[in-house]
Formats: structure tokens, C-alpha cells, sequence
């Protein structure tokens, strides 16, 4: 039961924020340190492969 | 099961697994939220703040789904030895933490307009702050035995030890007077409304796939760091 007279509607907009910016950073945080550490690895095979080849 | 464990057909299934999860879910987020802030009716007695459902819900239940899938994963890697399953349980745990966190925020929130306050030290609430502290503190764990390049075995152990919280959590407003409210959802039934019942499930569902692809993308980058490190460490001993 409401009692006080709050607006509704900005708790509402506090949550769906608070959730939509977590979930999208958490998502962009992912897909970045994956594309990073991939590329790495990549990187490091590159090298290595390239001075096998070298020899 | 054991066929995924080889990680050259994981990355085969997961390169283009992820970005299907990512994408599909996203949308179905955006669809589930629009539909749950602009084409729901407000509740009878919790009026507009009905809304936060849309969010608070499937947070709770990817809350405690990533720490499920923590004590599943570490399970397997115990019993079998599977490297994956260790980089399954590790890359569940940054999200399960910020569902967990999500929930908890959002539930405050709704708290402070439905309840009079922020916080309450009941069951529900407290247990769910428990499980925050066990995802730090899992994190923690995991990190310095990939950093001393220990075993994962002390992480998995705590992992399923950490599992126990999950039942209490569920039937803590069952057990405990609280001010949370019962189950509104239980196997087979439903006490809500079908206007609110089918975007909630979209949100679930969508909020679930999307998870699916952040543990994904991370075991994708845990992976790769070790198989850097791995050739690195084989290049400085060809060197030396």
C-alpha cells in the first residue's frame, strides 16, 4: 500500500537505469576483453610461426 | 558433455554461439522492457512500480543461476578434470555478480516506494547480500590461483560449498516472516497475471540468453590468455 506521496514513476526510471546500464557495460566489458585476449593470442601464434618459418 | 571439453570444438561452437546469444538477447531485452514500461497495466496495489519486475526478476534468477552454474561447473571439473568446465565456472562468475548486484539494487529501489524502506535484514535480502559476498569473494579466489598458476581445485571446492546459499535463498520466504513476498511462480503455476506473466518470461528468456553470451565471450577470453601465456612460457624455454 503507498502511503507517502512519492512519484512512482522515478523509482521506475531509477531501476530500469541502474539495470540497463549494468547490463550493457557488463556486455561491452565482455565482448572487449574477448576480442582483446584473442588477438593476443593471435599475435603471439603470428610471431612464433613467423620465425619458424624464418629458420 | 566430453565433447565440448576439447577446446578446438568449443572455440568452432562459441565463435559463432556468442554473438548469436549477445545479439538475440539484447533484442528480446529491448522488446521485453519497452512492452513492460510503456504497454503494461500499472498493478493494483503496487501501481507503476510493477514495472521494476521486468528487471528485478530475471536478475534474481541469473543471480543465483551463475552461482549455479559455478557449483555445476566445479563439480565437473572435480570429478572429470575438464579445463573448460574450470573456465566455465571462472567466466560465470562476473556475471552471476552483476545480476546479483542488478537484483539487490532494484529490489532496494522497489523496496523504498512498496515497503517504506530501502533495506530490511530478512531473509530474502540478506541471504541474496550473502551471495554477493561469495561472488567476491569467488572471484578473489580464482584469480590468485590462475595468477600463482596453482589448481583450480580450492576455487571449486568453495564454489560448491558457496551452493548451499542457493536453496536458502529460495525458501527463505518460505521459513522466515519477511516482508519479500512468496513465490509467485512455482512449477506448473503461476499467481500473475498473463498481461504481466508472458513479458516477463520474454525477459527472462532474454536476459538468459544474453548471459549465456557474456560466459561465453569470457571463457572465449580466458581461454585465449592462457593459450598465450602457454606459447609464450614454450617460446622463453626454446630461447633459453
Amino acid at each position: 500500500m503507498i502511503r507517502e506521496n512519492l512519484n512512482q514513476w522515478d523509482f521506475v526510471v531509477a531501476a530500469y537505469v541502474v539495470g540497463i546500464a549494468g547490463t550493457l557495460a557488463m556486455a561491452v566489458w565482455a565482448w572487449q576483453t574477448m576480442r582483446s585476449a584473442e588477438k593476443r593470442r593471435d599475435k603471439v601464434r603470428g610471431k612464433v610461426r613467423d620465425k619458424v618459418t624464418r629458420k | 558433455m566430453h565433447a565440448f571439453a576439447n577446446p578446438t570444438r568449443f572455440l568452432k561452437l562459441a565463435s559463432w554461439l556468442t554473438p548469436l546469444l549477445l545479439v538475440s538477447g539484447l533484442v528480446l531485452v529491448a522488446l521485453s522492457l519497452v512492452w513492460g514500461l510503456f504497454y503494461v497495466p500499472p498493478d493494483r496495489l503496487m501501481g507503476e512500480t510493477v514495472r521494476i519486475l521486468f528487471i528485478h526478476v530475471p536478475a534474481a534468477w541469473l543471480g543465483m543461476g551463475g552461482w549455479t552454474a559455478i557449483a555445476i561447473s566445479s563439480l565437473v571439473y572435480l570429478v572429470w578434470k575438464h579445463p573448460l568446465a574450470a573456465l566455465a565456472a571462472r567466466a560465470s562468475a562476473v556475471p552471476g555478480m552483476v545480476f546479483t548486484a542488478i537484483c539487490l539494487a532494484t529490489g532496494s529501489i522497489w523496496g523504498r516506494p512498496t515497503w517504506g524502506s530501502w533495506w530490511v535484514w530478512d531473509g530474502r535480502l540478506t541471504s541474496m547480500l550473502v551471495l554477493l559476498f561469495l561472488y567476491a569473494g569467488y572471484i578473489a579466489l580464482a584469480q590468485a590461483s590462475a595468477r600463482d598458476g596453482g589448481s583450480y581445485k580450492i576455487p571449486a571446492i568453495f564454489g560448491l560449498i558457496g551452493a548451499i546459499n542457493i536453496p536458502i535463498i529460495n525458501r527463505s520466504v518460505v521459513w522466515w516472516n519477511s516482508l519479500h513476498q512468496p513465490p509467485s511462480i512455482t512449477v506448473g503455476k503461476s499467481a500473475i497475471d498473463l498481461a504481466f506473466l508472458v513479458p516477463l518470461l520474454i525477459a527472462v528468456l532474454g536476459f538468459s540468453l544474453l548471459f549465456g553470451g557474456v560466459v561465453l565471450a569470457r571463457m572465449r577470453a580466458l581461454l585465449a590468455d592462457f593459450q598465450a601465456e602457454a606459447r609464450l612460457r614454450r617460446k622463453a624455454m626454446e630461447a633459453a
